[in-house]
């Protein structure tokens, strides 16, 4: 169906526009870019709105599919599907990528033209890694929103960009390579299967693999997701990333493209190996428990505020890879709405911390305090985004994290307790923050604006999704509820038998190594 | 000889035929633009006997030549790259070559030193082999140093002869002892005298590995690179770009063949010679590379880089590696193109402009120029949506396919490596351009501050030709597996 092609086109083909509108006025870029994600908030919800009638009627995975041949040679095809996750997913980017394209309002005044198209242009490419289910056209768009990024960084960046974006592209493409040559490798073995290679989604999930061969390919696929989540030990480029990027990009790669790879976890690594997921399940949960401890610790010591919400995000990040593995619908539930909680929550969060860089010239929080007098709208915002990423009950924060750790303790308890601590941590660094920036004395008395208009309105938009979304959190559940059955059926073994075992001699299945809860 | 065989041959005689006319013109009267032109020409209408050419194969034209999709494909990657060197080269020997004195002969080097490029590829005979060799060899010795007035040119001329005269001389001694052992001068009686041996002899082995010494200095692969660097940063930037293109494209053409028809690749020591090459060629050129301040002396160490990519490719066998290798090879033509080619128009405004500071903010200043080098620079990174991912793609696939999987990991990690200096690069294009030196008017023409319409004409081609391939490589593939089918069948079916 077309509709799919629009929703990552129409962003694409409105980058130019927005680069040559530069030359028409100041605010046409601003505008274009608004106009295009707008019109893919609207083609969303129409596609959510028909979705739900599908659903209602029929079943098929995807509720709309489309598919186009495109390198036969290889079996590759440009095959888009929706489904719930990928639905809500590209949802939040387009909300999210308003909010960076406001944010940058007043922040960005060189080169708008040219701002505009490259985000643009890496909100494309994500909206098609979240719709793409041809592994080879997977990586493509993965790939594609890399490098728009990275001049995002690196022609708007503060002083230090230079380092930050080297960290940031060639950690996230050592990553990518590990992944290309695992998708490669399962294409080929299904050729070796078949007699003929496929990256299609559904292909591959019927491949049976040996137990060693898995667990090397899911190692891979872990290894390319979890840099972009990012999961320690992967996490280094994080911080400095989002410190040097202008205020726009931060919003996008910490709103949006740290969902991508937990995406790429629920999607692809969890479904194409059930088996050895088994065996590694303990490991990645506990990988996300050090994350979520570890971040939140270094998230207590930070001056910068920037850099504390990154480590906070890093912090959040861990309790996605906590549910992603816990095998149980209610955690997998969690997640998503984790995903969609964080990517609200920090977008505001780094959007205020933009706003105050903007008007201070610095991001350190021993020179700010006592500002709640001076920009009362700001510092009731940062407030309330503070308690939102501390998961004050009542917001959405909260029912993604309550949920991840209700939805895995039956698997893992001992771990559950430990990622529990990382909520008080929370506590602690959140209103050290509001603390410290907000309350106390006045270091630097100049006089500065609050928050225009627009960029308020923008923030209380979000707030209350934040609200909405904690007090009535059904909509998404009810959404993704489909997509999380399959996921859970599948890390069953009983669902891959059906396939004949004669088709690979080689291969084994482990059908007694997942313990159901 | 039949008509055949001329029909099969039409694509070299006519070159050779257009050459020998190039030279009786420049004779007759000397004009640049027109024998530039006539060049052009003359590599166009070769590319259109192709097709003629393409209906009489696969056929074995005397013993020496064979034409099939295979060196077809080759003839015609050659002659296009050849007519964007041409392109490419006409306004930067405008401005280089003030003195307007003897530019013509240029263009017939180049033209013979495409000719020597067809040759080796339909070369199935050590002497078609070698004379090939040395028609490229000694046509490029002179195009390097052609720039005689300056110092770099022909110090790089020196250099490229003495390597070229090396690897003769390797190859020479290398034949001999095959022939000595075999009794034979075709590359698949050579062949076939280890198949039906029981073990491989000693004299024959070490001929054979003089024969890939001698291919290996040529393609520049490490540690037989030294040259490289020195005679990239020297040669005219156009030839530098012809060195790395053409020369190297018709050497792997040679080397796909005699590996296919030798059956290199069921020889344990070749292989690992091979693997050996193709680490040390990827580590040493990528990490030499990110010390380099040079940008064509950054490319040439990436070319040692590209080339252990290739071998990997190669080194996976069979169908999937000569498929895999001629994609690599293509796509690596283009961006180099690319990449050298913003370097030559950018030099063809008077004056080389080598190092990192000449690019500094260039996008700013000359956006399209810049976008250009970025472009050529994300392929040669294996970035998607250029062709040096479809690339990549295709070495990686042919590794796996093979199980090479340390050879697959050592081209990961030097693809991260590589990233790291492409990135320096494209970094300095989007860096904050330097104020404009205060240059008296007048100093700089007017008419070389803009790249004229032959260059923006061959840039753009290369440039859709890097897009396009990344976008829809299907068509280019299936020609690849056509041809490489047929060079399979040939060294099958012959007796």
């Amino acid at each position: 169906m077309m509709a799919l092609w629009l929703l990552i086109l129409i962003p694409i083909l409105a980058a130019p526009f927005a680069w040559m509108g530069q030359q028409w006025s100041r605010s046409a870029p601003r505008l274009i870019a608004l106009g295009a994600l707008s019109v893919d908030v609207l083609l969303a919800l129409f596609l959510w709105n028909y979705g739900s009638s599908v659903q209602a009627s029929g079943h098929g995975s995807w509720l709309v599919e489309s598919h186009i041949s495109w390198i036969p040679r290889w079996g590759i095809s440009l095959h888009l599907g929706l489904d719930g996750l990928s639905l809500i997913l590209i949802l939040l980017t387009a909300v999210i990528g308003i909010v960076a394209v406001i944010a940058s309002w007043t922040d960005i005044q060189s080169r708008v033209g040219l701002f505009h198209c490259h985000v643009l242009l890496a909100l494309g490419g994500v909206i098609g890694v979240f719709l793409a289910i041809d592994l080879f056209l997977f990586f493509f768009f993965w790939e594609v929103m890399l490098v728009p990024m990275y001049l995002l960084i690196i022609i708007w960046g503060h002083a230090q960009r230079r380092r930050a974006s080297f960290k940031f592209f060639m950690f996230t493409q050592a990553g990518s390579l590990v992944l290309l040559v695992a998708i490669v490798a399962l294409a080929l073995l299904h050729q070796q299967a078949t007699g003929q290679p496929s990256f299609d989604y559904a292909d591959l999930m019927k491949l049976s693999l040996s137990s060693e061969m898995a667990r090397w390919l899911m190692l891979a696929f872990l290894i390319g997701f979890l840099v972009k989540l990012p999961a320690p030990p992967f996490h280094t480029w994080l911080p400095d990333t989002y410190a040097e990027a202008p205020t726009g990009a931060t919003i996008i790669l910490a709103g949006i493209l740290a969902k991508t790879g937990a995406y790429g976890l629920l999607r692809f690594t969890i479904p194409l190996f059930p088996e050895a997921m088994s065996e590694l399940t303990p490991i990645v949960m506990g990988l996300g428990v050090v994350g979520i401890l570890y971040a939140a610790l270094l998230a207590c010591a930070q001056t910068d505020i920037k850099r504390l919400v990154a480590y906070s995000s890093i912090s959040h990040m861990g309790f996605i890879l906590l549910g992603a593995f816990a095998g149980t619908e209610l955690a997998l539930q969690g997640v998503v709405m984790q995903m969609v909680a964080h990517g609200l929550s920090t977008g505001g969060l780094f959007m205020l911390a933009g706003a105050l860089e903007e008007r201070y010239q610095t991001r350190d929080m021993n020179q700010m305090g006592g500002l709640w007098s001076v920009t009362p709208r700001l510092a009731t915002m940062a407030l309330f985004f503070a308690c939102a990423s501390l998961g004050l009950p009542g917001l959405a924060n909260f029912i993604g994290e309550f949920l991840v750790l209700f939805g895995s303790y039956p698997t893992q308890p001992i771990m559950v307790i430990l990622a529990s601590l990382g909520m008080v941590m929370a506590a602690i660094y959140s209103l050290g923050m509001m603390q410290r920036t907000f309350f106390g004395r006045q270091q630097d008395t100049r006089p500065v604006p609050d928050l225009p208009n627009v960029a308020f309105g923008t923030v209380l938009v979000i707030a209350l999704l934040q609200v909405w979304l904690g007090l009535y959190p059904k909509p998404i559940l009810s959404t993704t509820q489909p997509v999380m059955d399959r996921l859970v059926q599948a890390t069953v073994p009983a669902a891959v038998t059906h396939h004949p075992p004669e088709l690979i001699p080689s291969s084994t299945f482990l059908t007694s190594h997942v313990s159901t809860p | 000889m039949t008509l055949q065989d001329f029909i099969a041959l039409s694509p070299i005689l006519n070159l050779g035929a257009f050459s020998l006319v190039t030279m009786l013109a420049i004779a007759y009267q000397r004009h640049h633009a027109r024998i530039a032109v006539f060049a052009f020409l003359s590599c166009l209408l070769t590319v259109a006997t192709l097709p003629w050419a393409a209906t009489t194969a696969p056929r074995t034209v005397t013993v020496l030549l064979v034409v099939d999709g295979h060196a077809l494909l080759y003839m015609g990657l050659i002659l296009i790259a050849a007519m964007v060197v041409i392109a490419l080269s006409y306004r930067y020997l405008n401005v280089q070559f003030r003195e307007r004195e003897g530019v013509e002969e240029y263009y017939l080097l180049l033209l013979l030193a495409t000719f020597g490029g067809l040759v080796l590829t339909t070369a199935a005979h050590f002497i078609s082999f070698f004379l090939g060799f040395e028609l490229l060899g000694l046509s490029l010795c002179s195009l390097i140093g052609y720039l005689r007035t300056r110092r770099h040119p022909l110090e790089a001329a020196v250099k490229y002869l003495l390597l070229s005269i090396t690897a003769s001389a390797l190859l020479l001694f290398g034949l001999a002892l095959l022939y000595f052992e075999s009794g034979a001068m075709t590359f698949h009686a050579v062949g076939t005298i280890v198949k039906q041996a029981q073990s491989v002899p000693a004299l024959w082995l070490g001929g054979l590995v003089l024969v890939l010494v001698g291919i290996s200095l040529k393609l520049g692969l490490a540690p037989f690179h030294m040259w490289v660097p020195d005679v990239y940063q020297g040669a005219p930037t156009p030839i530098t770009a012809y060195l790395a293109t053409v020369s190297k494209a018709a050497v792997v053409a040679l080397l796909l063949r005699f590996a296919t028809e030798v059956g290199l690749l069921d020889l344990p020591p070749v292989v690992h010679l091979f693997s050996l090459l193709a680490v040390v060629s990827m580590v040493t050129g990528n990490v030499l590379a990110l010390m380099q301040e040079n940008v064509k002396r950054l490319l040439a160490y990436s070319s040692i880089a590209h080339f252990g990519y290739v071998l990997v490719a190669l080194l996976a066998g069979g169908p999937p590696a000569a498929e895999a290798v001629t994609f690599y090879v293509i796509v690596y033509c283009a961006m180099s193109l690319g990449a050298f080619g913003v370097v030559t128009v950018y030099s063809s405004e008077g004056g080389d402009k080598n190092r990192f500071e000449d690019y500094q903010g260039l996008f700013w200043t000359r956006p399209w120029l810049a976008a250009m080098l970025a472009l050529s620079l994300l392929s040669l990174a294996g970035i998607p949506v250029t062709a040096g991912f479809i690339g990549k793609f295709y070495a990686i696939a042919a590794g796996v396919d093979a199980g090479l999987w340390w050879l697959v990991l050592a081209l990961i990690a030097n693809s991260v490596i590589s990233l790291y200096y492409y990135l320096r690069l494209i970094v300095t294009l989007f860096g904050e351009a330097p104020e404009p030196a205060a240059a008296p008017p007048g100093q700089v023409e007017p008419s070389a501050q803009r790249a004229g319409w032959t260059t923006a004409f061959s840039l753009g081609f290369v440039a859709s030709v890097i897009l396009m391939l990344g976008v829809y490589p299907n068509p280019l593939m299936e020609l690849i597996r056509d041809s490489v089918s047929n060079l399979l069948m040939v060294a099958v079916r012959r007796p």
